[in-house]
């Protein structure tokens, strides 16, 4: 096969989604450390389809995310240290310690906020791509919901409501099998979720969400869709989460060797380097040259964070109508 | 008396309630948990107060459902009005937004808009409250808003005890009653009565009595009243210390019987201020208790903003001990009598 990207946008994808993979391994090996406050979601596993989603976007198309938003947001382009930073509840953090793990954005980059309502992201997106499709420009939205947002009435409502409209926006499901420990098995009566997202009256399909080239390629065929002016798609991604629903989560709702068994058959960054060595696009050493350059980059982000200057109290009572 | 947790206490009522009355199912995300999954079924609820409630009751009785809160309190609605005693489970009060029609046009008006054909007995369970820097979507409280529905029962319990006896009630009751459980007391241990236990809604507890001031707590504001009326009471300061426990009906006889006798009021609320059950106390007590006051009344509650995540903000939009201590005083600042 020819080569998909060039060297530079592979390298790219590598570094984003290492970036996550252990951005979120690190949580995981902090969080019980207590420094860490509320709840965490982590990503470790779908960064295939983050970083191939948002790499089909440009720097001002707009996403917006969910409670497991850290993928989404650092895919988008958010720094590491900021949020590091709103992760740990510190004045630097992307939202100045306010919002935390489940409420990250970044308006510069298009990062319009990870959201702790399940379902509350589709409409947002699709006003987004109403936004877009009034002011006459070629941007487009997407929202990202995972399996059980898609039994959400408002993701049902924003996905007609987008057809009528006919607006450029992507629903992307991230089907990791789960809804807490409930089995989208058990939750989509529908069983197959494109289907019944194409019944909408828009065209959805399912691709491989631990393959970076399938997400991507999907992804960008929608993008331009919705670009010519031929009204949003809807995309879902199989894939699995490696860590529990939340961190603390004992996951008894898995079979023993489960985690373990994706981890070996479902690793979306083993997946990516062993084709893109195979096929002679990108060198071994570079990709660990990156590796290396991420570690290092989380690890200075973490110290910073633990010493960073909490947020002063005075900001408690400010960004808000108040007069209280 | 046995000892029990709060959320044991949880379990206790809602288990003795299914026992006696097999017409009440419960019905929510994850309740019995685990279904259609790889591993174990019956994982026992998000914050785990239904232990082996599916073995004993059953997939028709606990009732896992999607993610889809609109349509599990329309369906709990719908059963209600159609023979059974259902418990719809809201994970966080913060998610009545997604569900509010099916409460406030649907549930809470039928028997008043159907000229009296109909009651609608369901009962809405949602966790509560800000303390666990769970962010501004996970930590807010709700209640001031269902108190303002006309035709819903609005339930606070502030201790183990109120739980058992509060939830029990609730679902014998015959309207639409919603309960909100504050997840920062779930640990929190106290007496709890044995075997069936009710506790009537529209009777306050005296938790504490005094002669200085008149403090009323919701929730776990209670405790920190609690905290607050020891510290006084090293000065010599006496308070009483009123639980409404119901917000919805309110015990409005006991609150202004203990302003009559201390003459001032401080209330207590960790919601924000507007429109709230704070400002509706105190509004009470200024119209039908203005002669009793010899002070301002004081509200402690958080500001007017959202929840903060960082946990130095969150403890700063929180009342504290320190601040319904300040309160009292400032209601006993020059007095005479
Ligand atoms: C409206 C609403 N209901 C319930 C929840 C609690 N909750 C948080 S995440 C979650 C499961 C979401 O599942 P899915 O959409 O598949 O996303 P995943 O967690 O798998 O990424 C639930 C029920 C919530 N945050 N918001
Ligand atoms: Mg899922």
């Amino acid at each position: 096969m020819s080569q998909p990207l060039s060297a530079e946008q592979l390298l790219g994808a590598w570094r984003r989604m290492v970036t996550i993979r252990e951005f979120e391994e690190r949580l995981h090996r902090e969080m019980p450390k207590g420094m860490i406050p509320g709840f965490t979601h982590l990503y470790s596993g779908q960064e295939a389809v983050a970083v191939g989603v948002c790499d089909t976007l440009e720097l001002d198309d707009v996403i917006v995310s969910t409670h497991r938003g850290h993928g989404h947001c650092l895919a988008k382009g958010c720094e590491v240290k900021p949020m590091m930073q709103e992760i740990y509840g510190r004045a630097g953090g992307l939202c100045g310690g306010k919002g935390g793990s489940m409420h990250i954005a970044d308006f510069s980059k298009g990062m319009l906020g990870a959201n702790g309502i399940v379902g509350g992201g589709p409409p947002l997106a699709t006003g987004a791509a109403l936004a877009f499709r009034n002011l006459g420009n070629r941007r487009v939205s997407v929202s990202f919901g995972g399996d059980g947002s898609s039994n959400q009435g408002t993701v049902l409502e924003a996905m007609n409501m987008a057809v009528v409209l006919k607006v450029p926006t992507l629903f992307v499901y991230e089907n990791n099998g789960y809804s807490e420990n409930t089995a989208a098995e058990y939750a989509i009566g529908a069983k197959d979720l494109a289907e019944r997202c194409a019944a909408f009256g828009m065209p959805a399909e399912t691709g491989d969400g631990t393959d970076f080239f399938d997400v991507y390629e999907r992804t960008q065929r929608a993008v331009e869709r919705a670009r010519n002016g031929e009204g949003p798609s809807s995309l879902v991604f199989t894939c699995t989460r490696f860590f529990g629903h939340f961190e603390g989560d004992p996951q008894k709702y898995r079979a023993a060797d489960e985690v373990e068994t994706f981890r070996q058959t479902m690793d979306c960054l083993r997946k990516f380097r062993e084709r893109v060595t195979a096929e002679g696009w990108l060198e071994e050493s570079a990709l660990q040259q990156v590796h290396e350059e991420v570690l290092a980059l989380i690890e200075e982000a973490v110290e910073e964070a633990m010493a960073a200057p909490l947020p002063d109290l005075s900001t408690l009572t400010t960004d808000v109508y108040t007069s209280y | 008396m046995p000892v029990m947790s709060y959320r044991e206490a949880l379990t206790d009522a809602y288990r003795l309630a299914m026992r006696k009355d097999p017409r009440v199912c419960i019905l929510g995300e994850d309740v019995a948990g685990g279904a259609g999954a790889s591993g174990q079924r019956n994982i026992g609820g998000i914050f785990g107060p239904w232990p082996d409630f599916l073995p004993e009751f059953g997939e028709q009785r606990m009732i896992d459902t999607p993610i889809s809160e609109s349509a599990i309190v329309g369906t709990a609605v719908g059963a209600a009005l159609c023979g059974l005693r259902p418990v719809a489970e809201i994970m966080f009060s913060d998610f009545l937004g997604l569900c509010l029609d099916q409460i406030w046009n649907q549930a809470a008006k039928f028997r008043y808009m159907f000229g009296g054909q109909t009651h609608c007995p369901v009962v809405i369970r949602v966790n509560t409250g800000a303390g666990m820097s769970a962010g501004s979507q996970h930590s807010q409280t709700g209640y001031g808003m269902m108190t303002n529905i006309p035709g819903l029962k609005v339930v606070v319990p502030a201790s183990a005890a109120d739980v058992k006896g509060l939830v029990m009630t609730a679902i014998d009751d015959p309207d639409p009653v919603i309960i909100f459980d504050h997840k920062a007391l779930f640990t929190d241990k106290g007496e709890v009565p044995e075997g069936e236990f009710y506790l009537p809604f529209g009777e306050a507890e005296l938790v504490r009595e005094g002669d200085d001031c008149t403090i009323v707590a919701i929730s776990r504001m209670v405790k920190f009243s609690q905290k607050a009326a020891d510290a006084l009471e090293k000065d010599g300061i006496t308070v009483d210390l009123v639980n409404p426990r119901t917000l919805s009906p309110l015990d409005e006889e006991t609150i202004l019987e203990s302003v009559e006798h201390t003459g001032r009021l401080v209330v207590v609320d960790e919601s924000n201020p507007r429109c709230s059950a704070a400002t509706d106390i105190a509004a009470l007590v200024a119209s039908k208790g203005f002669a009793s006051l010899k002070a301002p009344i004081e509200l402690v509650t958080a500001p007017h903003t959202p929840p903060p995540f960082a946990p130095n903000l969150e403890r700063a939009y929180l009342p504290g001990p320190k601040d319904i201590e300040a309160a009292v005083r400032r209601t006993l600042k020059g007095r005479t009598t």
